[in-house]
């Protein structure tokens, strides 16, 4: 069913990044994390079920090599093999696609100070008790010279509604990173 | 919890434009999102969108991006250019009732401590699906977007162009 927007007339079938639009009052800040001081890891939890999907919008940096990964967990979930990721991604001269079926892997690029990393993770019905959830991200970074553009899908082999995410990295997210996530009606 | 994803500003073209322009453009969101469905009135299958942000045609924009089309799939870079390109549009030679699809996401494009990064999702209906990720070398805010396109060629009359902003909590 396609949804029109009160104000602009336009309809959509769904805001997910990469489609073509929200509608305005379907969208909503649920909390963002914004990073003073180097962490490595930050976390969203008791998130609210009153969504159907979840979008997660990340801008920033690592402390290490610009193509430093983060990793994802679901509601304290570590065990790899529960995770399974499929990526598409140019580093600028060639197109590569990858496989890991212990894809505890968010590949988000996290780019550094000069080349800040951005990723949109769409969480599909993540309060689904009858599906396994599936993510999917875009993202990447440019340093005029070097750089990644990346599509992903990440499989978690629950069923369980997603009350938290857990967001790692083997350096540091440094200052000024920040994810903010959003729920979708 | 807040809403937002607020609409700012839309343009419809009723008649074909060398450019579309969003100017004074808030501070007061986190993120924007440029929703495009253009055409080139370029007598070729397709032509491409390019962006500038605050009036700066000097070599402060580069990219990543890849491109996929019924030869396969590649990769390509451009450094130090004068326009971010964010993607193929349909030119009117392949048909005048086809339009292109393109989100970019503009993200912290008010802060005064980062350079700006955007990243864009495209496709044109002639073979390409592109998507890319681009830089301006700049730690100015942005408060106005140039929309043109790379041929030069006029944007096409009922394209349509949206701006959206994202506060986050």
């Amino acid at each position: 069913m396609a949804i029109t927007s009160l104000k602009s007339g336009i309809s959509t079938r769904s805001g997910m990044v990469g489609n073509t639009l929200i509608y305005p009052g379907s969208y909503e800040s649920i909390a963002t994390v914004t990073v003073s001081t180097p962490v490595s890891s930050i976390t969203f939890s008791s998130i609210p079920a009153t969504y159907t999907h979840l979008q997660l919008r990340y801008f920033g940096g690592n402390t290490a090599a610009p193509n430093g990964s983060g990793f994802i967990y679901f509601n304290g979930d570590t065990t790899g093999t529960n995770y399974y990721d499929h990526a598409l991604y140019s580093d600028g001269a060639s197109a590569t696609s990858t496989a890991d079926a212990n894809g505890n892997n968010l590949p988000y690029l996290l780019g550094d100070l000069n080349r800040w990393g951005v990723n949109i993770t769409d969480i599909l019905d993540y309060t689904n008790t009858n599906k396994y959830k599936v993510a999917r991200s875009l993202g990447g970074h440019d340093g005029n010279g070097n750089g990644y553009v990346l599509l992903t899908s990440n499989l978690w082999k629950s069923t369980s509604a997603i009350t938290s995410i857990n967001i790692q990295t083997s350096q540091s997210f440094i200052q000024y990173s920040s994810f903010a996530l959003y729920g979708i009606a | 919890m807040a809403k937002t994803y607020t609409p700012i500003a839309t343009q419809t073209l009723t008649a074909s434009a060398a450019s579309v322009t969003f100017s004074s453009i808030s501070g007061a969101y986190t993120d924007l999102v440029l929703v495009m469905n253009g055409q080139s009135v370029q007598a070729t299958t397709y032509d491409n969108l390019i962006i500038q942000f605050n009036g700066d045609t000097a070599t402060n924009y580069s990219r990543t991006r890849i491109n996929g089309y019924s030869g396969g799939a590649a990769g390509e870079r451009s450094t130090s250019t004068t326009s971010h390109l964010i993607g193929p549009i349909t030119g009117t030679s392949y048909s005048s009732s086809i339009f292109s699809p393109s989100v970019t996401n503009i993200m912290n494009y008010a802060n005064t401590t980062t350079y700006k990064t955007a990243i864009y999702r495209s496709n044109s209906q002639d073979g390409y699906v592109q998507a890319g990720i681009a830089l301006w070398r700049s730690t100015s805010a942005i408060t106005s977007i140039l929309i043109k396109t790379l041929s030069g060629s006029n944007i096409a009359t009922g394209s349509t162009f949206t701006l959206y902003g994202i506060l986050k909590a």
